[in-house]
């Protein structure tokens, strides 16, 4: 049996997990099987993507004789199928273990255990599809399961629409990366990518393939101005769900562009690089900005996402100019940076969602206003979480650092690029980079420091306990792969050859072969990074430090109220909050970001009423672009309305002139 | 194997050299400082005085403080440490020079700040709260900026490894640039900024609703108040060593240079930090702290000068 049949089987299997989900939703253990059943059937999956991936298995092909009758359902398994297979079922393995334990906690899990391993079998679906009916099929089909997930709690305030906004962007979504395989398809029909491949596009039409998968994928993967849907969506869901459509399926839609803009469409053309740089910095800067403004921690990570999502796409969008002027092995070095941070952020991502929902069991509080001390009191989550916020910034020795590292890298080798345009928006799309990876260390400091640190805000905060063993494992797993894949990033660097290999036509340089393991992107006297080292060299100055100054000096402890420059103030609403820890950043890029504006209502002297600061902050993208196309489509629906209240005479003429403006349209017809 | 042996020698050489030189730059800063304002000021050895104190004594711990509050002094200091063990000094291409470039140096101030933002808000303090948020506010301004101005270094010298880019500094092949420059004088700014000097931040201020670092850190006592002392002078040095090693590298024992020429070197490093703490303390004397909010726009200059200069160079490579 080929991996690729291990794999579909699997699938078949998840499927069929999810009918098992339906019918034993309500009987007791339920939870434990299926989440079992689906972390045995990822690793699974996982094991063959990863056998695939390193064993540089030649791609294989399956024809099923299922869906459009004249060519069936077509399956390959290449190494970028591999791959993304990899970051997937990874993060859903881990999803399930958590799953286990959290899943205890579910209220209806009527609602959620059918879904969970659908969603897992759509998005593995997608990966290995090969035709484009397969591949948009089984891309809804992840689509509405997630959307049912995002549901299950559909009582709660905000979650309804949480779901409507998302099912109309999906929807969105998948009409544009419809229209876009339909372009590269043809006029003779040609659905399989083998066909694709061969076919090649004219290119003006080229670039509208483009622009559509980038609509398409985009707002799947939270572009900004597509993003409306993820903040809303992913934080409604329940956590492990929440972690999968944070880590894991804004991922399928990277595969999604990674398959059209680099495999599917041929040589790229060098201003598609344009579009996608210019859009990959500003989504960084701005979910960002956004998620320092949150103060729901669930939302915060959502936000994060779509940071994230712009430096993956700053590496793709330099990948796309290098190739576009033949400069492969430069190429091989952005597009080897976006995948790794496609595969970091899946883990790091993952791993804080699992946190923030340990934190919701705990203490039922998303609200970081309501929280603070939890580190006193769930000590082992508090710590995975630390390791993920660090990874996060992009600080060493975790792996965060060594994505953006590389994607610096590669914008330092860009002067090179013979047009001015990129030449002007590269150093731009850096400064942007470096701008969002130290905002989100400073995000990271309040989302860490407000909810663990300090001292508990409410009643729930001080309650909390620590989070159940499968939580806990499943969260310390990824935190030890974050490390790991700080340390010795060569590993992951060469697994991703064979993948980058066959999209740009080179690879990056051996890594493993480096003296103490350290990475080289091009030559040792350009640059060179040794996590490794800096790891053992921070634990070595530490300990060293530490174990001195206990020998030689003192090691006593006094433990005495808190000092505060002598006026401590015992209620704990004096501490700083999430609001209070960002204001200083929104008073400097607020203004222009939000159009944020702060009003100091004083009352005059002798009234004894409080003095009140109201804040008013715009989501400019939602007002600008959204509100704009809602009314438009309400005035329109309002206008169509009347067709309801037709006589039948008034309705036959309708028909009657439809009919006659189609036949001149045919007649007209060149 | 001798050569590994020697290299190994330098190597720890400059760990000690760079965290033995801290607080002697702190203290002919202070001095000088002081003798700038007809004051007497304290003697230049004072600061390793006050750090061997400050050991001595038990650390009051807050009582809700975790345990984080009890380690972050040692990672911020191991983080600042290994960042300025591998800033060339004396002597370029040492053993470990090649294991972080400058991108990584930055990122492990990066890390040193982060751990130290989170300390601020460990007790539940609105000192602390208040230190951590303006930091956080300086470094998303000053990072960036320091990271443009690796753009600049890194294009003209052809990489982020600081040895080579200290080595192409020092060689001949470097004209006068309008970048180096715009470089300098952002990389002044991030500077002053980031060790919360004058017009920042008054390192020698408490009790004041103006400061940073200082109310980050007001909850530390005892050994690990020395720790993070140690740790902020070492900072200092490090920017300065920075600055010298980039814009000054008269006498820098280059790669594979005798033992000689490397004391030659060490000699000439000591001087180069003398000059620049003079420098320093007439320039924190001559002006006037700026209001919180006016650092911003301080460091937005930065930012914009170190971004001009990158862009500079970006188009020039047509050109030529």
């Amino acid at each position: 049996m080929s991996l690729l049949q291990a794999m579909l089987a699997c699938d078949a299997a998840l499927l069929a997990l999810a009918v098992v989900g339906v019918s034993a939703a309500r009987r007791a253990g339920a939870g434990t099987f299926v989440y079992g059943a689906a972390l045995a059937l990822s690793v699974i999956l996982l094991v063959a993507a990863a056998a695939a991936l390193i064993g540089r298995a030649a791609p294989v092909g399956l024809t099923l004789p299922i869906g459009l009758p004249w060519i069936g359902a077509n399956f390959r398994l290449d190494a970028l199928s591999a791959f993304f297979a990899l970051v997937v079922n990874l993060g859903a393995a881990a999803a399930s273990l958590y799953g286990i334990g959290y899943g205890r906690h579910e209220r209806e899990p009527g609602r959620v255990l059918p879904f969970f391993p659908a969603f897992l079998a759509g998005m593995n679906l997608v990966l290995i599809a090969d035709d484009a009916y397969t591949f948009l099929v089984s891309w809804e089909f992840m689509s509405l399961a997630s959307w049912a997930l995002v549901m299950a709690h559909h009582r709660e305030a905000g979650n309804a629409r949480a779901g409507f906004v998302y099912i109309v962007m999906a929807s969105f979504g998948a009409l544009a990366l419809l229209l876009s395989f339909a372009l590269l398809a043809g006029p003779a029909g040609a659905y399989t990518f083998g066909a694709m491949r061969a076919s090649s596009v004219p290119l003006g039409l080229a670039g509208l393939v483009l622009v559509l998968a980038l609509l398409g994928a985009g707002s799947k993967a939270g572009l900004v101005p597509l993003h409306v849907w993820l903040p809303l969506a992913h934080p409604a869901a329940p956590s492990h769900v929440s972690a999968l459509m944070s880590g894991v399926m804004t991922k399928v839609a990277i595969y999604a562009f990674v398959r059209v803009a680099f495999d599917l469409l041929g040589p790229p053309a060098w201003w598609w690089s344009l579009a996608v740089l210019a859009l990959g910095g500003m989504t960084s800067v701005i979910g960002v900005l956004y998620a320092l403004m949150q103060h729901d921690l669930k939302r915060l990570l959502a936000y994060h996402t779509v940071e994230n999502i712009g430096i993956i796409f700053i590496g793709l969008g330099l990948a796309l100019a290098f190739k576009a002027f033949n400069m492969p092995s430069v190429a091989a070095l952005a597009l080897t940076a976006g995948l790794l941070h496609v595969f970091n952020h899946s883990l790091f991502k993952s791993l804080l969602f699992f946190g923030a929902g340990a934190v919701l069991t705990a203490t039922g509080e998303r609200d970081m206003e309501h929280l603070g001390g939890l580190i006193r009191l769930m000590p082992l989550t508090a710590f995975a979480f630390l390791v993920g916020s660090v990874a996060i910034s992009a600080l060493p020795p975790f792996n965060g650092f060594v994505s953006e590292w590389l994607t610096f890298q590669a914008i330092l080798l860009s002067p090179q690029l013979p047009s001015w345009a990129l030449k002007l928006l590269v150093p731009a799309v850096g400064a942007l980079l470096a701008l969002s990876a130290a905002l989100a260390a400073a995000c990271f400091v309040k989302a860490f420091g407000i909810t663990f640190l300090g001292r508990p805000r409410t009643e729930a905060a001080k309650r909390a306990v620590e989070a159940d063993r499968f939580s806990l494992a499943a969260m310390f797993a990824f935190a030890t792969l974050c490390l790991i894949a700080g340390v010795v990033p060569g590993v992951f660097i060469d697994a991703l050859a064979p993948v980058v290999s066959g999209l740009v036509g080179a690879r990056m340089p051996v890594q493993m072969g480096i003296d103490w393991l350290s990475i080289v992107p091009v030559a040792e006297s350009r640059s060179s990074y040794n996590g490794l080292l800096v790891f053992l060299f921070i634990v070595a100055a530490a300990s060293l430090g530490a174990a001195t100054i206990h020998r030689l000096a003192s090691d006593a402890v006094r433990r005495a109220p808190a000092w505060d420059c002598g006026f401590p103030e015992a209620n704990p609403a004096t501490q700083y909050t999430a609001t209070s820890f960002a204001e200083p950043i929104r008073r400097v890029f607020g203004g222009f970001a939000f159009r944020a504006h702060a009003a100091v209502d004083m009352p005059a002297p002798g009234d004894m009423r409080p003095a009140r600061v109201k804040v008013v902050m715009y989501d400019l993208v939602w007002e600008t672009i959204y509100l704009p196309i809602v009314a438009a489509v309400t005035h329109l629906s309002t206008r169509l309305n009347r067709l309801q209240f037709l006589t039948i005479r008034q309705y036959l003429s309708v028909v009657f002139a439809a009919l006659v403006a189609l036949l001149l349209v045919l007649a007209a017809w060149p | 194997m001798i050569d590994l042996a020697v290299n190994l020698i330098f190597q720890l050489l400059q760990m000690l050299l760079v965290v033995g030189l801290a607080p002697l730059l702190t203290g002919l800063v202070r001095k000088a400082k002081a003798r700038l304002l007809r004051r007497k000021g304290p003697p230049l050895l004072q600061p390793y005085r006050d750090l061997a104190r400050l050991a001595r004594k038990e650390a009051v711990v807050a009582d809700s403080a975790s345990w984080l509050f009890r380690i972050v002094p040692y990672v911020v200091f191991a983080a600042t440490w290994v960042a300025a063990a591998l800033i060339p000094t004396f002597a370029t291409g040492l053993l470990f020079s090649w294991s972080a470039d400058l991108i990584a140096i930055i990122a492990l101030l990066g890390a040193a700040r982060f751990f130290l933002a989170l300390a601020g808000l460990d007790v539940g303090t609105s000192f602390g709260g208040l230190g951590a948020s303006r930091e956080a506010m300086f470094a998303t301004l000053a990072e960036p900026a320091m990271i443009v101005i690796v753009f600049s270094l890194a294009l003209i010298a052809g990489s982020t490894q600081l040895s080579t880019v200290a080595a192409f500094m020092a060689s001949s092949a470097v004209g006068l640039r309008v970048t180096l420059g715009m470089a300098l004088i952002a990389l002044i700014i991030v500077a002053v900024a980031e060790n919360g000097r004058i017009p920042v931040d008054n390192p020698a201020t408490h009790l004041e609703l103006t400061m940073v670092h200082e109310a980050m850190i007001l909850e530390y006592s005892g050994r690990h108040l020395a720790v993070i002392e140690l740790a902020s002078m070492l900072k200092l040095l490090l920017y300065i060593s920075l600055i010298v090693c980039v814009f000054a590298p008269w006498g820098l024992a280059i790669a594979d240079a005798g033992v000689v020429d490397r004391l030659i070197g060490a000699g000439v490093y000591v001087i180069k930090l003398g000059v620049a703490g003079l420098i320093l303390a007439m320039f924190e004397t001559s002006i006037a702290k700026m209001r919180v909010f006016r650092v911003p726009d301080f460091l937005g200059a930065a930012l914009m000068l170190g971004f001009l200069g990158a862009l500079l160079l970006f188009v020039s490579r047509t050109l030529k």
